[in-house]
């Protein structure tokens, strides 16, 4: 009997290799022989490949490689051509949008130019593979909830980079190409829109993130508590149930009072994690366009509470006509 | 598989300490300086506290010198600044301003020894100015220094040249090039706390009057010219320019403000009137004292871009809340309290 109390999953069934289903005429052949990796198996499943990679996967894979090495390029520049610096200081590197004062026009290559080839292509190549992702499940028979998913994480990605800028009138409000530097972002849009936590819709992002990861782990440890009554068949449980299904289900009854269903919960998890970016994106597009600072704004809505003072009042000293 | 697992093993416990070796060593005490809840804390760690302390000591005073007797502009010649001393007083503040700039190069540094009145060494109309300008702190600037005062070894520390001072910083190499713009930031620069924060925040904050206050009043965002226009890119200098004021100070952002509503005055602990001051004082003494001399000093030393080394809050406070953390060392010195009569 398999035990399911470990960090890596033990049973590995090993199968004669298959490519999978036959393709319909028109699309492309797979690539690769496949091939068994054991401790791959222990994350996932243990055959590597075909992959199908198709017209819209190269040209996504020829988008996203030029954009990766528009930005790879000008960090090694940034460091005078230094690969060893490169290395050394690359969470520190970044391809930046343009200065405030080109707003929404061309800027010369060198002053964000780069930055907005490189969106271009970025774009382009995360388009082309959300339509691959459409395409190839609709291939296979299989409903576009990935895709869809998909979506959402690219609406927030849009809101960023492309649609809050256009809406600010400069490509200077977008996020850099780097990982500091996009952190320094996200701080600095926080600090200057008035602190992004008094955002409600930052606020519900935050829940369904959280969210995210809390059913996660209750859905996960749920279903490898009962595999030893065969859990794990969870679709056939949605109109089967079986004492599996049962057993999980009285457990939450049990302890919260309330339980998902086999189908249920992962029409939660998908909503949970699909609107995380969605409420965050529209987070993120009211701020500067509609709301220039939440603090004052959730003062106005009153939703800050008062503090007691109990330090000496302080007074701007630039209102008192100080002159020094 | 016994190899497998204990090879992954090993190298997670290796990613994890790793990882951890990035992390400060406890203990960590906190001191809480507003109303409960608002994390309005002071991190501190006392190992670090204990390595800083002694480094922020004042030096030994020398007992005051007798008023009495002629006065050094009576006595010496070519003396435009503490000329009011007495003799006794002026030979007194000669020897403590050795002891603070130039312990190991004596009066030399300065003097001409042959003729002591002679300017022609470039450190002696520096030093001349920089009296100036430290009278000038300890009489205008008490909304920053208050009673404490300041005196050159405030900044010097026993070196020639204060150790924090700044510069405009150096262009790379190839800064023309079609490729690698730096936009002034995304560098892990000292200046800003090994942050990819701009990397020179005080060119703009501290020589010139660039906008730091980048919040609006308003909450819904306006139009024309009641629109708040300041970009997220100014936002990111402004807070270049507070990691370089935590950093100097040796604090965390809650020693002035209310991280809730950072621009709120009526949530700010008075610290930060205190900082205000220190902004404009800063930006006073770079552009009225030390960018004037940029041609009293030879090329050596002067920056990559040819500017004179200029003053930030490091300068004085290198990592204590307050330098020499408040030591009243200037009223010893009542010569560097006031004004001289010119």
């Amino acid at each position: 009997m398999a035990q399911y109390q470990n960090l890596f999953t033990t049973v590995q069934p090993v199968g004669p290799l298959h490519d999978g289903v036959a393709l319909p005429r028109g699309d492309d052949q797979r690539s690769g022989t496949p091939f068994l990796f054991h401790l791959l198996g222990r994350l996932g499943n243990a055959q590597i490949g075909p992959i199908y990679l198709g017209s819209l996967g190269v040209a996504s894979l020829l988008f996203g490689t030029f954009a990766f090495n528009i930005i790879g390029f000008n960090m090694l520049a940034s460091v005078d051509w230094n690969p060893i610096q490169l290395v050394r200081q690359l969470f520190w590197l970044a391809l930046e949008p343009p200065p405030p004062q080109y707003g929404l026009s061309i800027p010369p290559l060198a002053q964000g130019g780069w930055w907005l080839v490189t969106g271009f292509m970025l774009t382009v190549s995360i388009l082309l593979w959300w339509a691959r992702t459409y395409r190839r499940a609709r291939q296979l028979g299989l409903g576009t909830h990935v895709a869809w998913a998909f979506a959402a994480a690219i609406w927030l990605y849009l809101v960023c980079g492309f649609f809050r800028p256009i809406m600010m009138g400069s490509w200077s409000e977008a996020v850099p190409f780097g990982i500091f530097p996009h952190l320094d972002w996200v701080s600095a849009i926080s600090l200057r829109h008035g602190n992004l936590f008094y955002n409600p819709f930052h606020a519900l992002s935050i829940v369904f993130l959280y969210g995210s990861v809390l059913l996660f782990a209750m859905h996960g440890a749920t279903i490898l508590a009962v595999s030893r009554f065969g859990g794990e068949r969870e679709i056939e449980q949605i109109v089967d149930r079986g004492t599996a299904s049962e057993r999980a289900a009285l457990f939450w009854r049990w302890t919260m009072g309330f339980n998902a269903t086999m189908e249920s919960i992962h029409r939660w998890a998908w909503w949970f994690a699909v609107l995380c970016p969605l409420v965050g994106g529209i987070g993120i597009l009211l701020t500067g366009p509609v709301v220039d600072n939440w603090y004052l704004w959730s003062v106005k809505h009153h939703v800050v509470p008062a503090y007691p003072q109990i330090m000496p009042a302080v007074l701007d000293p630039a209102l008192l006509g100080v002159k020094p | 598989m016994r190899l497998i697992m204990r090879t992954l093993g090993v190298a997670s416990l290796t990613l994890v300490l790793t990882v951890l070796a990035g992390c400060e060593r406890p203990p960590i005490e906190t001191v809480q300086t507003g109303f409960r809840g608002t994390a309005m804390v002071q991190v501190y760690n006392p190992r670090t506290l204990a390595k800083q302390a002694p480094l922020n000591a004042a030096p030994a005073v020398p007992e005051a010198a007798s008023a009495d007797g002629p006065k050094a502009k009576d006595i010496y010649k070519n003396v435009k600044v503490l000329g009011d001393l007495s003799v006794a007083q002026f030979t007194r503040h000669m020897l403590s301003i050795t002891q603070w700039v130039a312990p190991e190069a004596g009066c030399a540094y300065c003097h001409n020894l042959e003729n002591l009145a002679d300017d022609s060494k470039y450190t002696k109309v520096v030093a001349r100015r920089m009296i100036e300008m430290t009278q000038r702190i300890n009489s205008d600037w008490k909304q920053h220094v208050a009673q404490t005062g300041v005196t050159c070894y405030t900044c010097h520390r026993g070196n020639n040249i204060p150790q924090q001072v700044w510069y405009a910083p150096k262009d790379r190499k190839y800064a023309n090039s079609l490729l690698g713009d730096l936009a002034g930031q995304n560098q892990p620069a000292r200046s800003v706390g090994l942050t990819s924060l701009p990397f020179d925040p005080f060119t703009p904050f501290l020589l010139n009057a660039a906008d730091i206050r980048v919040n609006g009043n308003e909450a819904m965002a306006m139009k024309g010219t009641a629109a708040n226009r300041h970009s997220t890119k100014q936002a990111e200098h402004t807070y270049g320019l507070m990691v370089h004021m935590s950093e100097s100070l040796g604090v965390n952002c809650t020693y002035c403000h209310n991280t809730r509503n950072f621009q709120a005055w009526d949530e700010s602990r008075p610290q930060r009137v205190t900082s205000w001051y220190g902004i404009r004082m800063a930006r006073e003494l770079n552009n009225d004292y030390l960018k004037p001399l940029t041609e009293a000093f030879p090329r050596n030393r002067l920056g990559p871009q040819g500017d004179v080394a200029k003053v930030n809050c490091t300068t004085c406070h290198q990592g204590a809340y307050k330098p020499l953390y408040g030591a009243p060392m200037a009223k010893d010195f009542p010569e560097l309290q006031a004004l001289a009569a010119k």
